[in-house]
């Protein structure tokens, strides 16, 4: 038994041990307190794992194709930041780099650097501020928002060219997903007592 | 799980911004800062300055909106005759070619989202300021909405790369990204700065207090 805050109205609730899959939830404003998970460890490192591997993919192989009569123009996932930057518009392809490449490799990697060493049961430097990190990206990693944009752009070009999407798409979309399992599956309250109760 | 229905700043306590741990809140003055003793960070019972912080960001995003809305979004030029399109045009564009449903997409995310989003983050303030007890579990749905939803509105920004990737110099027509795209990109990361740095935890001090 112990006790906890609400986050969102600072209500103090006593968690009895939690049923694995188990949710509690704010008795006053109804916000999820914690969510307990079965095998996070294994499960967030295999996610993680593979997400590493579609990540590659998206990045390497062609993403969209247009054809429009003989031209075929062929694009990567890091053509449009390119475009942005040789346009000048700095802030932008860097917000676009940050928010659909940088972030969710960060994401990737911080997690394998703070569930190995849980797996392992050894201690590495630098793992609450990692995983401070992590959560706190976690809204600005917008790579379901990138796939609506893509969704949105084939319409619109639709009339004038067909759109050809590469492996990387599949790739990128199946990331999006995976990904999603792999941070779903983070225990927060368990790591957070972890790497607490080791320093 | 049983609830002692009282706050953890009334019982003296301090609630850890990003581990969440329950501690007991120490007596500091003047410069002191109090610290997490599980995570060390910096520990407040509620989100400095929020209300003020909170406005700032509100106000300035607005101020972004007007620009974001009015420049061109996308000029795209093709065979010796240019086209801007504001983000407003590109819904229309999308109504006329009959893609009904991605013109309700671009709308809501680009142009709603904001909106509603302003709305919601004053009312809030206002209704924390005003000292207001009404629905309080309402307005804590209502904050947790504003940061759900926020991230969305960079659809646009998105939708704006991938096109000048695939539509290039050399092809039949070129895109280049219109001076509409910064402002509009700057006013959806301050209104999520701004999202977040509102406290919902004042809604409820406000009830807190009243009930004494």
């Amino acid at each position: 038994m112990h006790q906890i805050a609400c986050h969102e109205c600072d209500l103090i609730h006593d968690i009895p041990p939690m049923p694995t899959r188990g949710a509690a939830c704010c008795v006053r404003c109804g916000a999820v307190l914690l969510r307990a998970q079965a095998n996070s460890i294994d499960r967030t490192i295999a996610w993680t794992t593979a997400g590493l591997v579609l990540y590659v993919v998206a990045v390497t192989f062609p993403f969209l194709a247009m054809r429009s009569g003989s031209i075929i123009q062929e694009t990567a996932l890091l053509t449009g930041i390119q475009q942005l930057y040789s346009q000048g518009i700095y802030m932008l392809a860097f917000l676009v780099l940050l928010t659909c490449i940088l972030i969710p490799l960060g994401q990737m990697l911080g997690l394998l650097y703070i569930f190995i060493p849980l797996k392992l049961n050894v201690r590495v430097k630098f793992a609450i501020p990692v995983f401070r990190l992590f959560q706190h990206f976690k809204p600005w990693s917008m790579m379901e928002i990138y796939m609506l944009g893509i969704l949105i752009a084939m319409v619109k070009l639709g009339k004038m060219a067909t759109i050809v999407p590469g492996l990387a798409v599949i790739a990128f979309g199946l990331l999006i997903f995976v990904l999603n399992f792999a941070i779903t599956a983070v225990d927060s309250h368990m790591v957070w007592e972890r790497l607490g109760g080791e320093s | 799980m049983k609830v002692a229905l009282i706050s953890a700043r009334k019982a003296g306590m301090v609630s850890c911004h990003d581990c969440h741990l329950l501690s007991r809140m120490p007596k500091i003055s003047g410069q002191q800062v109090a610290h997490c003793p599980r995570c060390g960070v910096v520990l407040h019972q509620r989100k400095p300055n929020s209300i003020m912080r909170t406005w700032a960001l509100v106000i300035t995003a607005m101020i972004f909106y007007v620009p974001a809305n009015v420049l061109p979004m996308t000029v795209t030029s093709a065979l010796g005759t240019t086209q801007a399109d504001t983000i407003m045009s590109g819904v229309i564009y999308f109504i006329h070619s009959g893609s009904w449903e991605i013109a309700l997409v671009v709308f809501v995310a680009s142009i709603f989202i904001p909106f509603l989003k302003f709305i919601i983050i004053i009312y809030l303030l206002l209704s924390v300021q005003f000292k207001s007890i009404k629905r309080p579990r309402d307005r804590t749905i209502l904050y947790r909405i504003t940061g759900a939803v926020g991230r969305w509105s960079m659809v646009d920004i998105f939708v704006v790369t991938i096109l000048i990737a695939l539509v290039q110099l050399g092809f039949l027509a070129n895109i280049a990204a219109g001076p509409a795209a910064i402002y509009f990109a700057t006013m959806v990361v301050i209104t999520m700065v701004a999202a977040e740095s509102f406290d919902p935890r004042l809604i409820w001090d406000v009830v807190d207090e009243k009930h004494e």
